[in-house]
């Protein structure tokens, strides 16, 4: 067999070596299986996700009632219009993100710098917004019970049938209990923020106001979530054991504890990846003002940051479809 | 990848555009109301998608299959899988076509499955 050629940079038979084997330079293949693997990771949280939901299928808490704050609206029940208006964040900072490629293709390095400052921009309002989903989620609103079983008891007012927080009827009950501190009481015993009432309180409380009854975690024909009778609501509370308020990996007041865990992992996992995505498209953006891809003659970095950008938006619409939506 | 051989129709050649920025912005425009089709589905919940479809309601199957949908236009469009060569575009695309439905099925029907154990057993949960 002759050879071909003599320089190797000139191999043109992909299988004896050329140099863009599947007609992509090296970094971009290698961004895409990595994004191929990334989905997987991904993919692997969502499926576990949908094993803890089937597994729970009658109880698992619906995420209307869980996310439907918005800004500057507070006490209004707004479900999902904030996370909403997060994906159009993220959607159009993925445009810019395309229409950055797109001008670094034409070499037209102003309009590169403009678009993708637009981006870190999005992006930017993007992890704050979670931050403030975050917050919301942490800090709680209504507080409930937890029983022994790990079961949360939420209350609602019989006549209205809209949830009460436990600030509203909890009774008062001097106690001297302190939040243990290692450096003092008991040796090296530590233990988080105690919640603000006691179990005793809100069963006192809970007995003194006839039109309270507590809400538990199964869900009815109708979707949902089923509210026990006055004397039912009175023999459940005995099983109380603990205050939740808010929620954390441990307790969650908004139902089963799973639920919180997966919110914190996949939203945590996916905001890490936004945050990281900003930072490398910050990294790229000034390497755009100096001309370094101007010098280089090509803007393909732009395009493979860009490949991650877009992924990290394609991977938003799934945990918008699965915690949000379904 | 040449930005002189982009293919610019989307909708299997239903809409041309004549640039690739023309067609940037009509695919976020087609996003943008998948996106809004999605929340109002959400918001209203219709009556008649509660009925239950192969273990799930059908409301949900739509926004799984809804979801699919805005998939493949970014990865299409937005990551230029479409003027990729047909070897990239499996070597990506079928690994996670295969893999993640492979998954998904396998716990959704594990999880159905001690749900049922649970339910039927003997041992109250609800303590």
């Amino acid at each position: 067999m002759e050879v071909a050629t003599t320089n190797p940079n000139e191999e043109t038979n992909v299988w004896g070596g050329g140099n863009k084997p599947l007609n992509a330079s090296y970094g971009k293949m290698m961004m895409w299986f990595f994004i191929v693997s990334d989905a997987l990771t991904f993919s692997g949280f969502l499926v576990s996700y949908g094993f803890s939901r089937f597994k729970n299928i009658d109880s698992w808490p619906i995420a209307d009632e869980v996310f439907n704050h918005f800004p500057f609206l507070h006490g209004v029940d707004a479900p999902m219009y904030y996370v909403a208006l997060m994906t159009f964040i993220l959607i159009f900072s993925s445009v810019t993100m395309v229409l950055a490629v797109d001008a670094g293709h034409h070499m037209q390095k102003a309009k590169v710098t403009f678009y993708m400052l637009l981006t870190i921009i999005g992006g930017a309002i993007f992890v704050g917004s979670q931050a403030w989903e975050w917050k919301n989620f942490i800090k709680g609103e209504y507080g409930a019970l937890e029983t022994r079983g790990g079961q949360i008891l939420q209350f609602v007012n019989g006549d209205t049938g809209k949830r009460v927080a436990l600030e509203a009827f909890a009774a008062d009950i001097p106690t001297s209990r302190d939040t243990h501190q290692s450096s003092n009481g008991i040796w090296f015993v530590d233990e988080t923020t105690l919640p603000t009432y006691t179990v005793e309180e809100i069963k006192k409380g809970f007995s003194s106001n006839e039109n309270l009854l507590i809400r538990s975690e199964k869900i009815d024909e109708t979707g949902h979530k089923t509210v026990l009778s006055r004397e039912a609501s009175l023999a459940k509370i005995n099983d109380a054991v603990a205050v939740v308020e808010g929620a954390n990996l441990i307790h969650n007041e908004y139902g089963n504890r799973l639920f919180a865990d997966f919110f914190f992992f996949i939203t945590g996992f996916h905001g890490f990846h936004v945050l990281s995505g900003v930072v490398i498209n910050i990294i790229i953006f000034f390497n755009v003002i100096m001309g370094t891809y101007e010098r280089r003659g090509h803007y393909e970095m732009v395009e493979k940051v860009g490949l991650y950008w877009h992924f990290v938006d394609l991977v938003w619409v799934f945990v918008f479809t699965f915690f949000y939506l379904v | 990848m040449a930005h002189a051989d982009q293919k610019l129709a989307i909708f299997r050649g239903l809409l041309k555009f004549k640039s690739n920025v023309q067609k940037i912005w009509g695919v976020l425009i087609f996003l943008s109301l998948v996106t809004t089709v999605e929340v109002a589905l959400g918001i209203i919940k219709p009556a008649s998608l509660m009925e239950m479809f192969m273990g799930m309601k059908l409301l949900n199957w739509i926004f799984i299959i809804l979801t699919i949908v805005k998939a493949y236009y970014i990865a299409w469009d937005f990551m230029h899988i479409r003027d990729e060569k047909g070897s990239l575009k499996g070597s990506i695309v079928l690994p996670l076509v295969i893999l993640i439905p492979y998954l998904a099925i396998i716990l959704l029907f594990e999880g159905d499955y001690i749900f049922e154990v649970m339910n039927s057993g003997f041992v109250s949960w609800n303590f």
